[in-house]
């Protein structure tokens, strides 16, 4: 099954029930899979006009109660910054799937690329944060996608999957067991009795209960600042208080968010730090470096936002160097640079996109940070 | 098990990616091993020069691109001149007999099997690519007899499995020792 397909698969497992979106390469196969499984199952997915409406449409299905998604590409991921931004600020469950193609622009349509990272995490408005996942393989990002709803039910904020053409073309081998409903979060309803529901209120985790469209609580949401009865409320102090409540509670939860898997660290004096595709062929340099003698490791980063900057920190009191391969010219090496300060270089490994990075190259930037 | 790579390449409409898609089925599924498989996308799969890569391990595989095949299957001269005429020396290379002219200066170990041909005479030119995999599983060890059938019998539509095992045989009992391969 290929990488898109894997993708639908996951979110029917993790209870979306509501798919909206535009077709576009490398993503079109996902939302071909979703038109074809979601009437299977009782769920609704809808052809839009563009990407700004099926973004639209995604946070309203939201509020009607339904876990829903959309996929797209580059361009329209552009288009979607807008009501993504929405999203955040009415703290909308919902997920974005980007399977990223080599930009600016309309770019490689048909070929990989990893330049979406900063957007994902800068691209809409104002100040907030946000959850974004990077998937390695099929089965990868089947287990991503699950673990994105969950992410966004329980936090209350779109989840991002960053991915890219050749995780969602490639076709490997995907197990996908039944999830069990335990395994699976759901929004957090309110317990308390309409009239006496404040739609902005948080519970102690920072995350307000949501209540559905048309259960009998009548509440409003608006993309303008708003006090915990969701009603517009323009000063400085209830600016404050918003924003900085949509911030920590992605912030202040980022231990149980951050995820990251580690190869060969512990010992490791040079840290290759890799992400999506990347990951596979960083793995094969590490193995190929060691061979040479050179200790080498590999730190996978799962979740891309919040960035795992503990974890950096930690590693760059033992390590030389992190060499960080990028199919861009240039994202992610600034986290990491920022997180290492003076204690380890950063050195980075660019590919300007349509292919993956050749292991001889990662393989070379790591003998290189050796000196 | 060592790693081992195919890529199959000619031009859209000859099954290509669904050769691929049945080898790295047959491979991950039935064989019980892991498999990759990257493939032409868009216009070219479509009628333009086409190819279609599967690596086969043991274990995870890492990297997911050719490094060097084992074996090609080659269905058009365009491809041929693009990767036949650079194949290893120890790579296989399979081609149909009718549609590529072989490099006789080439070191690598050059099969021929006129597949469209044997297709024409099965009445359904479209089974081709069935008839080169039946000759694969013969001639390499990319992937085993039975799961290439069992692989061809869950990807085809329902209604051609008589025909599609029809075609798997003809090839698979082609005989390599056949004038083409003199």
């Amino acid at each position: 099954m290929n990488g898109d397909s894997a993708c639908a698969e996951g979110a029917i497992s993790a209870g979306c029930r509501f798919f909206a979106g535009y077709p576009i390469t490398p993503a079109s196969e996902l939302a071909e899979r979703m038109s074809e499984r979601l009437p299977q199952v009782g769920g609704v997915c809808i052809q839009m006009e563009d990407e700004l409406a099926s973004m639209a449409a995604v946070l309203g299905a939201s509020w009607a109660g339904l876990k829903a998604m959309t996929a797209t590409s580059g361009p329209g991921f552009s288009l979607m910054m807008e009501n993504l931004g929405l999203g955040v600020m009415l703290e909308t469950p919902c997920v974005l799937v980007n399977i990223q193609r080599a930009g600016p622009s309309t770019g490689l349509p048909t070929m990989t690329g990893q330049g979406d990272m900063m957007q994902a995490r800068w691209g809409s408005h104002g100040s907030y944060e946000i959850i974004a996942l990077a998937p390695i393989s099929p089965q990868d990002i089947f287990d991503l996608t699950i673990l994105a709803f969950n992410l966004s039910e329980k936090y209350r904020v779109p989840v991002l999957i960053m991915a890219d053409e050749v995780v969602g073309h490639m076709s490997e081998k995907v197990t996908m067991p039944t999830i069990a409903a335990k395994d699976l979060v759901e929004r957090r309803r309110p317990k308390v009795k309409p009239g006496k529901y404040l739609p902005y209120k948080p519970d102690a985790d920072l995350v307000p209960p949501m209540a559905v469209a048309g259960e009998g609580y009548h509440f409003h949401v608006t993309g303008l600042t708003h006090d915990e009865r969701g009603y517009p409320v323009m000063t400085v102090e209830a600016h404050d208080r918003l924003v900085r409540r949509l911030v920590d509670k992605i912030r202040l939860n980022r231990h149980d968010i951050i995820k990251y898997k580690e190869f060969q660290v512990e010992d490791a004096d040079i840290i290759v730090c890799a992400y999506g595709i990347s990951v596979r062929i960083a793995q094969l340099a590490v193995r190929m470096a060691r061979e040479e003698g050179i200790r080498a490791g590999l730190l996978q980063l799962i979740t891309i936002w919040p960035f795992a900057e503990q974890r950096i920190r930690e590693l760059s009191l033992q390590a030389k160097a992190f060499v960080v391969p990028e199919i861009n010219y240039g994202q992610i090496v600034l986290e990491v640079e920022r997180c290492a300060g003076d204690r380890a270089r950063a050195i980075l490994v660019p590919h300007m996109g349509g292919s993956v990075h050749s292991p001889q190259t990662i393989l070379e930037a790591i003998r290189e940070a050796t000196q | 098990m060592k790693r081992k790579e195919i890529r199959i390449s000619g031009f859209g409409g000859q099954g290509i990616v669904l050769s691929g898609y049945i080898v790295g089925k047959a491979a991950s599924i039935y064989d019980k091993k892991s498999a990759s498989l990257t493939q032409s996308y868009g216009p070219e799969s479509r009628g333009g020069s086409c190819r279609a890569e599967v690596v086969i391990d043991d274990a995870i595989i890492e990297y997911p691109y050719l490094v060097t095949p084992q074996v090609q299957i080659i269905l058009s001269q365009d491809a041929y001149n693009q990767y036949g005429k650079n194949a290893a020396p120890d790579t296989l290379v399979i081609v149909d007999s009718d549609l590529v002219k072989v490099d006789s200066s080439q070191k690598a170990k050059h099969l021929s099997i006129p597949a469209r041909r044997m297709a024409e005479e099965l009445g359904r030119p479209v089974v081709a690519n069935i008839i080169m995999l039946g000759f694969l599983a013969a001639t390499s060890d990319i992937v085993s007899y039975e799961a290439l059938k069992d692989s061809i019998l869950n990807s085809i539509p329902k209604g051609t499995e008589d025909l599609n095992m029809k075609a798997f045989e003809f090839g698979y009992n082609y005989d390599v020792e056949h004038e083409d391969n003199a």
